[in-house]
């Protein structure tokens, strides 16, 4: 039984140039306990996809069914089960850590007391419990990314979004950032759907692949798999692939040494 | 129904802590009222506005209007910073009640401008207002409720721009008119045929003169009658359009 099905979900955004066809119809169905990467480039639409699976953004077409909720019907029954962290986060740079993380908790309507010790638990599993009486200022890139990340986790969602989740981090705390999402999902079996224009991420951390190009996707498989059937061995580069499927070349990895994924 | 006050408890709780963090920003929106107040109301003195009320027993529900009007319709400000920043979506991604995310914000706004009220009426009263008290409580009611109004659809506007420079603009042009339109300054009682009729599409015209009643101790009269309900379904209207504004979109 999946965890999230799609169909032919879509989303035409209307403006003053007019329609902008951001996504076309995605057919997706992850099951429990997956890690999937949607990968594209820039503009793909990944960021509109997931804004509609987290009910932030009304579909314009197709339907979906989210953690077993329908995502049009009961949007509200969708929230309470998925975590969402998007890319540029959500926290308000005056507020503290400790205060972030007990509000959000309260957002998800635990009491008090449970939003207090969930905080304490969520910053200590994160390695960020020596900052939560500092502002969200006072972080650097990869503690904010943390923060993020615990904000997503409070009511411990069965499923969870995270969008370009790397973005603008260092190598360090892109690895340590990678290692805490694997850990998510073998300790806790918490299924993560994440969006990446990185093919080292997706390479690394992803159990399967969703290559999403102009609003459609168009492939889907394991790592290998792409390798195998888009670019002729399992050995090739996933870059290949990549530029087989897309006809372009994808975001280099940050680390200046090119990574052959 | 307790769920929606939780929520609503907590949102206001977020904001009025931001509030509280920035001093400056507490007594910011008293400062044109106040200067009116201090140089332009000795000016009124003895001028005959009305029959039966003194000229700060008009102005001051003038002054008051004022500060419901500008302040509030500012309030938009600070969630176009948030929802840049992200926080908004992080918000509204969870459960928490769509109108609580209105609410308690709204509801932080109409205490605060009901503190600084309070400070323009002493300040008032220092300068020589005398009124009767409930009629100055009556007007207090009024300008939380205007706020309420005023707050909600300066959220609900500024949901749908994307930087602070096209926001600014549009709120100066509805709130400058607004306020000279509506007689807050001096009484419409004192303009030609044409431009009263015109003010009677504001509905701060109706409430100022509901406060200026109140505040010369008319509680039962028309004017009453009319700013309860213009302010009533002005707030209740604005915040119906701030929280589908949240519901929905939020783009
Ligand atoms: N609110 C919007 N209005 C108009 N066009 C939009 C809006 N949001 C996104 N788009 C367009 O939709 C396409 C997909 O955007 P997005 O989902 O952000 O892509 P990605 O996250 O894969 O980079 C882009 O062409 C983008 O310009
Ligand atoms: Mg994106």
């Amino acid at each position: 039984m999946a965890i999230l099905s799609t169909s032919g979900l879509a989303r035409t955004f209307t403006t003053k140039q007019g329609p902008v066809e951001a996504v076309r119809g995605i057919d997706l169905r992850v099951q429990p306990g997956e890690i999937v990467g949607l990968l594209g480039p820039n503009g793909a639409g990944k960021t509109t996809t997931l804004q509609m699976l987290t009910t932030l953004l009304p579909p314009t077409g197709g339907a979906a069914t989210v953690a077993g909720r329908d995502l049009v019907a009961d949007p509200a029954g969708v929230r309470e089960r998925i975590g969402y962290v998007a890319q540029s986060g959500g926290v308000d740079p005056q507020v503290s850590v400790r205060e972030e993380l007990v509000t959000q908790g309260r957002l998800y309507r635990l009491a008090k007391a449970p939003a207090a010790a969930r905080a304490a638990e969520l910053a200590a599993e994160l390695g960020v419990e020596d900052l939560l009486d500092r502002p969200c200022a006072a972080l650097s890139g990869g503690q904010r990314r943390r923060l993020d990340l615990a904000l997503g986790l409070v009511h411990r969602p069965e499923l969870l979004f995270l969008d370009e989740p790397t973005t603008g981090l260092d190598p360090g705390s892109r690895a340590d950032l990678w290692d805490l999402v694997r850990r998510l999902r073998d300790r806790h079996g918490t299924t993560v759907v994440l969006t990446t224009h990185y093919l080292d991420e997706a390479d690394a951390l992803a159990d399967r692949i969703v290559v999403v190009d102009h609003g459609v996707v168009v492939a889907d498989g394991t790592p290998r798999e792409l390798k195998q059937r888009h670019a002729g061995s399992p050995g090739a580069s996933l870059q290949d692939a990549f530029l087989a499927l897309t006809g372009r070349r994808p975001a280099p990895a940050q680390d200046p040494a090119p990574l052959s994924v | 129904m307790h769920v929606l006050a939780a929520d609503t408890a907590l949102v206001f709780g977020r904001y009025a802590r931001q509030t509280l963090r920035s001093r400056f920003q507490m007594l910011f929106g008293i400062l044109m009222p106040l200067l009116y107040l201090v140089f332009f109301g000795p000016l009124l003195r003895d001028l005959p506005l009305a029959a039966d009320a003194s000229s700060w027993q008009v102005l001051v529900p003038g002054l008051l209007m004022m500060l419901g009007l500008f302040s509030a319709s500012f309030a938009g400000f600070g969630i176009i910073v948030e929802k840049n920043l992200g926080v908004l979506d992080r918000m509204r991604a969870t459960p928490v009640s769509r109108l609580a995310l209105l609410l308690g914000r709204v509801l932080r706004d109409a205490l605060l401008l009901l503190f600084q009220a309070v400070l323009l009426v002493v300040a008032a009263v220092a300068m020589g207002l005398r009124a009767p008290l409930p009629g100055v409580l009556i007007g207090l009611v009024f300008v939380a409720l205007l706020s309420t109004a005023m707050a909600s659809l300066s959220y609900a506007f500024a949901l749908r721009v994307r930087t602070p420079q096209e926001f600014g603009p549009v709120v100066n042009a509805v709130t400058l008119p607004s306020m000279l339109l509506s007689g807050l300054m001096l009484p419409m009682a004192l303009a030609p045929g044409w431009l009263d009729a015109l003010s009677r599409a504001v509905p701060y015209r109706y409430v100022v003169d509901a406060v200026r009643a109140a505040f010369t101790g008319e509680y039962a009269g028309t004017e009453m009658l009319w700013g309860a309900l213009v302010a009533a379904a002005f707030a209740a209207g604005a915040v119906t359009l701030g929280t589908r504004v949240f519901r929905g979109a939020g783009a």
